[in-house]
């Protein structure tokens, strides 16, 4: 059930330019929270801008009841958001979703993202590695400079794989070429994924044609984040193209099963 | 203090309402508080069939505001009547089921239904910009709301309010109809029309291009649309437009609304409609007002 309340900001770190990370004491919402879940920020007490900021989150620690989400600087929402320091209170409603990433039933998990898609699925490889799951991360990003939480996925990784597009770091290529080597040998039983619209739909299709389990993060311009307004909507999978059938990244997702959604 | 009020022969509580559209069928906010706190729900826009509404995006933030494109997705209503309706039953608040249709056959099957259930009133949608057929199409003449509104009039027994659209010359006379033709109600503002577009792509963000514009940007449009609407009919008006506090919704009572409703500002803090209701008890306490009804059109213009 979510619950709307001031959370006091407890650290703020700058990640790149542009990239924040903010903890925040808010047990109330942690307490409830599962991987995969998100929150809606109001980052200002007057009318403008106008709606709440859907933001993902990134990290849970459940015993300090701290909840951290990294976001990056979008427009004027976030830009006020990134403005605020340790101490200060953010509104915030969560935790929102009911679609959230299950690995229970699997052992040999994939976890793929790219960009500022890879936020999500900390939480996720995060429990699956404390669960004793067989963790292998793949992140991709543009290039050297756009390279976020390298380490911090690493140690909840049994397996991990960076790729930049051009090569200035790590491995060069696209990460979900080395997921595809590591399917095609059998050693994934299921895969997660979060991140820039043409990865997802190329992790779905694989997905798909391999008759392979895959969960994916999607996002769509949200109104209330509630399921009330039914703004996010995402084409139902098969559905007729005529009268096509819709869900809503709010409430059926934003994770939903990779075959169930069309994107 | 008295805060009851009688919209159209259904009595209310208090003069909150949550508008249709922003508020489902009530249970995504019933996480956040008892629904029998308000005055009454108007529903999601309920249509005979279900209807699987426009592609994404629907939403779109502009100024102090926002634009939507939903297209009345909604489960239809045997659905409504099965699964929500009982549901909703258990709250003590009134429950207003807005109905809508892309031909007046259908209003008038519809209405047929919704007579025989255990709701308040009908709120007849005339005003969604959403939609190829019906709505706003029947809404924005004289003779197209006159013409539904008179249907509909002969099937429903029950408090019936016709929700305008204000994207008209002159919303008096459109107001007129719906007395003319015999429904007890007027609701308005529905959403403002209107675009934005994203100067990268050079392409409108909704996907239907166009979409409502809601939230506080369109209230002094609405105020003066109520206030207007007031001068130009007997029968009483469902105030809404922008509203997220107590001394919005006094602004439009004073314009001549018995009753509001709250619409975008749900998104923002689904708190938004019970705190409204507290923030009119605060504004009757500063003026020592006795009865909420006396501050219905109670504007002295200069």
């Amino acid at each position: 059930m979510p619950k709307m309340l001031l959370a006091k900001l407890v650290k703020k770190e700058k990640l790149k330019e542009d990239i924040f990370k903010f903890s925040v004491e808010a047990p109330k919402i942690v307490n409830t929270s599962k991987q995969g879940n998100f929150i809606e920020i109001r980052v200002s007490e007057n009318i403008e801008p106008f709606l709440r900021r859907p933001i993902s989150i990134y990290n849970l620690d459940k015993e300090k009841g701290i909840l951290e989400f990294i976001f990056q600087v979008k427009g004027k929402g976030t830009e006020i958001l990134s403005k605020k320091e340790e101490g200060d209170l953010i509104d915030i409603i969560g935790p929102l979703g009911y679609g959230t990433f299950d690995y229970e039933n699997y052992q040999n998990i994939a976890v793929i993202g790219g960009g500022i898609g890879v936020f999500p699925l900390y939480e996720l490889s995060k429990n699956a590695k404390k669960d004793g799951k067989n963790v292998n991360i793949y992140l991709g990003f543009r290039n050297k400079n756009f390279v976020l939480l390298e380490e911090e996925f690493k140690a909840v990784s049994n397996k991990f794989i960076l790729t930049t597009d051009d090569g200035t770091y790590s491995e060069k290529g696209f990460a979900i070429d080395f997921l595809k080597k590591d399917v095609e040998e059998g050693k994934i039983d299921a895969i997660y994924a979060c991140g820039p619209l043409p990865m997802l739909k190329a992790v779905r299709s694989f997905a798909i044609e391999k008759d392979i389990p895959c969960q994916i993060s999607l996002e769509e311009r949200m109104g209330c984040g509630l399921g009330a307004c039914l703004g996010c909507a995402v084409k139902t999978a098969n559905s007729p193209k005529d009268a096509p059938e819709y869900m809503h990244v709010c409430k059926a997702g934003p994770v939903f099963e990779a075959k169930e959604v069309e994107i | 203090m008295n805060t009851q009020v009688n919209l159209a022969g259904i009595k209310m509580k208090n003069p909150v309402t949550v508008a249709s559209g922003t508020f489902g069928y009530g249970r995504e906010y019933n996480e956040f508080f008892d629904l029998s706190k308000l005055g009454g729900i108007i529903t999601k826009g309920t249509s005979l069939k279900p209807r699987s509404g426009n592609k994404a995006p629907r939403i779109c933030e502009t100024a102090s505001g926002m634009l939507n494109s939903i297209g009345l997705q909604n489960p239809g209503v045997e659905y409504f009547a099965e699964y929500d309706l009982p549901w909703l039953r258990k709250f003590d608040t009134a429950i207003i089921v807005n109905a809508c249709g892309s031909s007046i056959d259908e209003y008038v099957e519809l209405c047929k239904i919704l007579n025989t259930l255990d709701i308040d009133g009908v709120e007849l949608n005339l005003s969604c910009p959403n939609v190829k057929a019906g709505c706003m199409a029947f809404g924005n003449t004289y003779e197209g709301v006159k013409q539904v509104t008179s249907e509909v009039r002969k099937v429903l027994d029950k408090p019936l309010i016709v929700k305008l659209t204000p994207n008209v010359t002159d919303i008096a006379s459109i107001a007129k109809a719906v007395e003319d033709a015999g429904a007890d109600g007027v609701s308005l503002i529905n959403t403002l029309l209107g675009m934005k577009i994203d100067i990268d792509k050079k392409k409108p963000i909704l996907a239907n291009n166009t979409g409502g514009l809601s939230g506080p940007a369109i209230k002094p449009v609405a105020v003066r649309m109520v206030y207007q609407v007031a001068q130009a009919v007997n029968i009483p008006i469902l105030g809404m437009g922008g509203i997220i506090n107590g001394d919005d919704a006094v602004e439009f009572m004073l314009a001549g609304a018995t009753a509001v409703s709250i619409g975008a500002g749900n998104f923002v803090d689904p708190y938004t409609s019970v705190k409204t209701v507290l923030g009119i008890e605060d504004y009757m306490k500063k003026y020592n007002i006795d009865d909420v009804n006396d501050i219905i059109g109670k504007v002295q213009m200069n």
